[in-house]
């Protein structure tokens, strides 16, 4: 009998050599100080704090690339450069979303008062400090509503008829066309309700004169609003079971019925998902407001008569008036929109995860 | 949950017609157990209805193209200059308006382009993070942050472009052009403040969500199988993604990228406070300047008269069938894509 003697000896070829866990905190802390002394401290390059992060990166992104190719290979390395190039494309994504969020919040809050939410701009000029967005939140919400109205109704039916009654080559086109629809333009979608309502049918109603008012907006809002409503609904509507379908017909029930009853219920919750996010959108439009609904400093809660304001509308206005007191109300009416607007995604984010219909 | 109301409840309602007439009927197999048509009033008006609705969408594309032709011949009638050529954009002009589409559609196609340069790596970037590199619970979240980004409204990033930005994106141009002056895109010498620089920024941000949406969505889709044999082959996550994601996404991809065009081109209240409003052709990007279709209509709309008007609808007009054109190529890319996946799945 032998023993063995002698130790073991790993077979350390065996395994990849890889970089420690820690290595890339290394490189960053390097890159970043080396760039602070170079750039911000030696001047190099002219020296602003942007120009140091960039040149921290593109350091940290060489280092990086640089120690794995030496410690673990070429395409190691082109591995770790690429996930950091991944990462931060998402940070890069960041910045403008926390600077838009600091900045409405920084000049959003000096008119967020009372007075901003109880009074309209009627006798206020550029010059006076008052003045508010009460006529303008007005107009947006009833402006949103009728849009609603009209595209709920004839958005969810379009979306019935593609998915429960469509065959062949006109549901196919119809399909076609809703997708084709949510790429036009929100300004050509103002130009339409412009050539076709405000300028062609209101004068005819109007004894001649061109009708600008909170419904065409409306009308304008709905025609952005309608394939974005059309296309949820028609996803929500594929995604109900054909078990329940065909349950219903077991019974008897006749189609019209069974989609009314059994099928639009079971998708009401991402219906309802799709038309909030349809608002959020219509809300925050700017250029179909301020081609047909006229805007108007004063108060007017008749949607069907006279020109109309909107919350979007007021901050083009008065982002427009070189005052010291009409930007600070534009930033508010900004903080306010978006406020409405984030609410109403949140809310159909929080919705749309509640109703998930099972597969 | 949402709420399922149960076909049983039939039996207590007005029509229970139909019930009893399909109890009376001899067993049908196969086709004809779908219900009859003769049962029910209102199965042809329902259907009738939503027939209706779908055409009714069919009928507004018709008519907007239909409505704009028609308000923009007028001023077409009216212009003294070759609509097509000519630069400038004066139809307000009660006895020889002259107006043209020229310098306004090569600026709208000059910051679409720079906004998709800058839009789109960063896009795909995020989309390859959010399917394939953030850990699957966090990634839910991040989609969310980016989805964020699309919901601010385009006034806000006009305001926030025009009071904000403006200033950093000054310092830049002042860096480019002192480092990089030679190159005709970065030649002017100054000064600085609306340029077209400044409204592709501002527009790549808000592009961004939507090419990182769609795109991720495809990224996403791609075969388990095809990574997994990627990764088994000892691929690196970025080999995975460079042989066996991208190529297959590429279709989606471009599509991705054109409809986030077709957003560019139409973009217009925040391009309207972020371009310098002129009517020259240039390729420079940072100078005080640019133009675009939609932003022109929002500046011109104030002061506009009748004949204006009718030329503001008539350069509408020519947004439409660029942004449909566009919009159609993507679409289609899309369904020939989708068929092509229904049948190798």
């Amino acid at each position: 009998m032998t023993t063995v003697t002698g130790t073991v000896v790993p077979r350390r070829d065996l395994r990849p050599r890889r970089l420690p866990s820690w290595s890339p905190a290394l490189v960053a802390a390097l890159a970043a100080t080396v760039a602070v002394l170079a750039v911000r401290l030696g001047g190099l390059l002219g020296g602003g704090w942007a120009l140091t992060t960039v040149v921290a990166v593109a350091l940290f992104l060489t280092g990086l690339g640089t120690a794995s190719r030496l410690v673990e290979g070429a395409r190691s390395a082109r591995d770790r450069v690429a996930t950091a190039l991944v990462y931060s494309a998402f940070t890069l994504a960041l910045l403008p979303l926390v600077s838009v969020a600091a900045t409405l919040v920084a000049r959003g809050v000096s008119r967020l008062d009372g007075t901003f939410f109880s009074h309209s701009m009627r006798n206020i000029t550029a010059f006076d400090s008052a003045g508010g967005a009460y006529h303008a939140i007005v107009g947006t919400v009833e402006q949103v509503g009728i849009a609603v109205m009209i595209t709920v109704p004839l958005g969810v039916a379009a979306a019935v008829y593609v998915v429960e009654y469509g065959r062949g080559g006109l549901a196919r086109a119809i399909q076609f066309v809703v997708d084709v629809m949510t790429g036009v333009p929100s300004i050509v979608a103002g130009l339409f309700v412009l050539a076709f309502w405000v300028l062609v049918v209101t004068p005819v109603i109007n004894d001649g004169r061109p009708g600008y008012s909170g419904f065409a907006a409306a009308l304008a809002l709905s025609v952005l609003m309608l394939p974005t409503v059309t296309r949820s609904t028609e996803e929500m509507l594929r995604l109900v079971p054909a078990t329940l379908r065909e349950g219903a017909y077991a019974l008897g029930i006749a189609k019209w019925k069974t989609v009314a009853r059994v099928v639009l219920p079971a998708a009401r919750g991402g219906i309802v998902t799709g038309v909030m996010l349809a608002i959020a959108r219509a809300a925050g439009e700017t250029a179909p407001v301020l081609l047909v609904a006229g805007g108007n400093p004063a108060i007017n809660f008749n949607p069907f008569r006279d020109s109309q304001a909107s919350l979007s509308l007021f901050i083009y206005d008065q982002a427009g008036l070189a005052s010291k007191y009409g930007p600070p109300r534009a930033w508010t009416a900004a903080l306010t929109l978006v406020a409405l607007v984030l609410a109403l995604t949140v809310a159909a984010k929080l919705l749309s995860r509640r109703t998930r219909l099972p597969r | 949950m949402a709420q399922v109301t149960y076909p049983v409840k039939v039996r207590d309602d007005r029509d229970d017609q139909a019930v009893r007439s399909a109890a009376e009927s001899p067993p049908l197999g196969g086709g004809g157990a779908l219900p009859l048509r003769r049962r029910s009033g209102a199965e042809p008006v329902f259907r009738a209805l939503s027939t209706g609705a779908g055409m009714t969408v069919l009928a507004i594309i018709v008519a907007i193209a239909l409505f704009l032709v028609v308000q923009a011949v007028p001023a077409l009638r009216a212009d003294r200059a070759n609509f097509f050529t000519e630069r400038v954009w004066y139809p307000n002009d009660p006895t020889a308006p002259r107006f043209g589409i020229a310098a306004l559609a090569v600026g709208t196609l000059l910051t679409s382009t720079v906004a998709l340069l800058m839009a789109v790596p960063v896009a795909l970037g995020i989309a390859l993070c959010l399917s394939h590199y953030a850990p699957r619970r966090l990634a839910g979240a991040l989609a969310f942050v980016v989805d964020l980004l699309a919901a601010v409204p385009s006034i806000v990033f006009g305001l926030w472009g025009r009071d904000y930005l403006v200033g950093p994106v000054r310092d830049l141009s002042a860096w480019l052009h002192a480092h990089l002056g030679s190159l005709p895109i970065f030649g002017s010498g100054g000064p600085y403040g609306k340029s077209v620089l400044l409204g592709s920024i501002v527009l790549a941000i808000m592009v961004l969500p939507i090419v990182t949406a769609l795109s991720r969505e495809v990224f996403v889709q791609t075969p388990a199988t095809s990574r997994e044999a990627a990764l088994a082959l000892g691929a690196t996550r970025w080999e995975m993604v460079r042989t066996a994601v991208l190529p297959y996404a590429r279709p989606g991809v471009l599509a991705a990228i054109m409809l986030g065009l077709g957003r560019a081109l139409g973009e217009t209240i925040a391009l309207a406070l972020v371009l310098g409003n002129t009517f020259t052709i240039s390729a420079d990007l940072i100078g005080n300047g640019g133009n675009s279709i939609a932003a022109n209509i929002a500046n011109q709309f104030g002061e506009a008269n009748a004949t204006g008007r009718s030329a503001l609808i008539a350069s509408g007009l020519v947004l439409f069938a660029i942004t449909l054109a566009v919009n159609v190529t993507a679409r289609i890319v899309v369904y020939r894509r989708r068929e092509f996946v229904g049948s190798a799945g």
